[in-house]
């Protein structure tokens, strides 16, 4: 028995102590190159100028021999890339806006009642279970609709990831509102705090954690998404960063030095996003997939 | 008394109400009027313009003799069969690398979470170039024939190519579930199994595996969904060919229920694939939940 211990004691130094391990580490290192070769070659291939592109492989991946900007700046004539990128910047803005105050709230309503309130309930199967319910089928009636209410631009594309987003949301925040206890709003009300000032004092700044989940999953949604403004907003003139991609497919043509800066374009500001929050966003990620 | 008591209750559920019914009026007008305007055009020969007749059940007789929509159905599962079965595969074996000790951790999870951040579409079109230029010239240069054509030429592996993009990308999101599930596995189990003189196998097969289920069944869920809706690739990688062996469901929708007068047929089209993709989810749910009760 005695050595049983004293071997588990041993297990668990070795356990917390234990050196790294260095195959491994290089086995996952390896690894990293399929993820980041593709980069690489839309970073090489953006920087060279057409004629440094030959037939071999040498041609497409070495490094330019001198760095070629003009490429950008022609991507970014070609595609109007200030435009979609403020098109794109003002509807993930307005979308996580939206979907921060209208989803909590929700969430919260529905989370507080519907231990108690069948209709409540109901309402929130009725919300979570839109998650099924493939954009496909609803694609060519929201192009109807959207053109009747005349918002078939870039508000009726906001308005809609408000509603596409809201059974994950919704789930979400229902889930995270069962770790806030109930006491601290009956302590409020009985202060005579109101049910809204309530929420919106003390329950609202508690979400903030689950606020940071559910800003990131609908802005990485919002972000990358093609097929909402490719049929809603087809008849403006608007674009968002990764519509116009494919809207000037043709004008790129065979200049593959000039579409891959301009798709290296389009991934920059969600690249810096990612290295400045890089932990937040894993973070945020891992924490709704655990309460969701 | 009872009616003391619910004064304050129902001012409280008249405030709960007022904060519901923004998002209820939003879903209601968006999710649900259209899913039954397009119920409705499903029994409609509505072109998307001009007049229409209602014809019954019409389309959905078509729909099973139409060979396009046949075909589009069978790439559709093959892609989120083998999609589903490689995204969770690789993404454990990752989750397990990553979480165990090892160096320069939280930057490896920071490279191997990246694909997840980036476009589909514009993913698309790089591994299009990989696939047209690079690789047919790296085969042609190895002297390997399989290699020294696009396989995005080839009718029957194109899929193959809009499946390795698709799994490049799920695989991120993937990986991080899994390793958020790791991390909820208490360690003193861990040093339990191993007092007991399990292998690591063992462990893995009767300890991690086990109480990492809840998160198996999301992830198969989430990506069994996802690939199902297979569209940004396609639209970049491959536009539904070559001879439409890679035309997806929700692609053909798009294509033929948009632009080719196909508006209530593709309307029938798309009934049917809502009730697969809510048969498939019930089913995994139950399978999964089962497997969960019985541990």
């Amino acid at each position: 028995m005695s050595t049983a211990v004293a071997k588990s004691a041993k297990k668990l130094k070795t356990r917390e102590e234990g050196k790294p391990n260095i195959l491994l580490t290089v086995l996952l290192i390896i690894g990293c190159l399929t993820v980041l070769f593709p980069l690489y070659m839309t970073i090489v291939i953006a920087l060279k100028s057409p004629s440094e592109m030959t037939n071999d492989v040498a041609g497409a991946l070495s490094f330019p021999s001198s760095l070629s900007f003009s490429n950008f700046s022609e991507a970014m004539r070609v595609t109007d890339f200030w435009n979609s990128l403020l098109n794109s910047f003002l509807i993930t803005g307005l979308t996580i806006g939206l979907s921060l105050v209208l989803h909590s709230l929700a969430g919260y309503s529905i989370g507080r009642s519907m231990g108690g309130n069948k209709a409540f309930k109901f309402i929130y199967f009725y919300i979570v279970s839109g998650m099924f319910v493939p954009f496909a089928i609803l694609m060519m009636p929201l192009v109807k609709e959207t053109a009747i209410l005349q918002i078939d631009n870039m508000l009726g594309v906001i308005l809609l990831y408000v509603v596409f987003y809201m059974p994950m949301n919704v789930m979400l925040y229902c889930g995270y509102l069962k770790n806030i206890p109930q006491a601290m709003e009956e302590a409020a009300e009985i202060d005579g705090a109101s049910t809204w000032t309530t929420y919106w004092r003390i329950i609202f700044p508690m979400m903030s954690p689950m606020h940071a989940t559910v800003a990131i999953l609908t802005a990485l949604g919002t972000w990358n998404d093609v097929m909402t403004p490719l049929v809603i907003m087809s008849g403006s003139e608007h674009t968002t960063l990764p519509l116009a991609q494919l809207n000037f497919q043709t004008q790129f043509g065979t200049n593959y030095n000039l579409a891959f800066a301009s798709y290296l374009l389009a991934l920059i500001p969600i690249l810096i996003f990612y290295i400045i929050c890089q932990k937040s966003i894993i973070g945020g990620i891992a924490n709704g997939a655990v309460k969701g | 008394m009872s009616a003391q008591i619910r004064k304050p209750m129902s001012k409280r559920m008249k405030t709960h109400i007022g904060m519901v019914l923004p998002a209820l009026i939003l879903f209601i007008a968006f999710n649900t009027i259209p899913l039954i305007t397009g119920a409705f055009y499903s029994f409609t020969n509505y072109r998307g313009y001009g007049s229409y007749d209602m014809v019954g059940l019409r389309n959905f007789i078509d729909l099973f003799q139409d060979s396009r929509v046949g075909s589009s159905y069978l790439f559709t599962f093959k892609y989120a069969i083998c999609g589903t079965i490689l995204v969770n595969v690789i993404s454990l074996v990752l989750a397990l690398g990553l979480n165990s000790r090892i160096r320069f951790k939280s930057a490896l999870r920071g490279i191997y979470f990246l694909p997840n951040i980036l476009s589909g579409l514009i993913v698309g079109y790089i591994f299009s170039f990989l696939f047209t230029y690079i690789i047919p010239a790296a085969g042609t240069a190895l002297g390997w024939k399989a290699l020294s054509n696009s396989i995005l030429a080839s009718e029957s592996w194109a899929w193959v190519g809009v499946l390795i993009v698709g799994v490049w990308q799920s695989v991120a999101m993937n990986t991080i579930i899994y390793i958020s599930g790791l991390q909820t596995i208490p360690a003193d189990v861990y040093e339990a199994s191993s007092i007991d003189g399990a292998n690591p196998w063992q462990t893995f097969q009767k300890l991690t595996l086990p109480l990492l289920l809840p998160f198996v069944s999301t992830n198969l869920i989430l990506s069994t969904k996802n690939m199902l809706m297979v569209f940004d690739q396609i639209m970049s990688l491959t536009k539904g060919g070559p001879a439409q062996s890679t035309e997806s469901i929700s692609y053909l929708i798009y294509r033929n229920g948009m632009d080719g007068g196909q508006f209530g047929f593709q309307s029938a089209n798309a009934v049917v694939f809502f009730v697969v993709i809510v048969t498939v989810s019930v089913i995994q749910l139950r399978l999964t939940s089962k497997k969960e009760e019985q541990l």
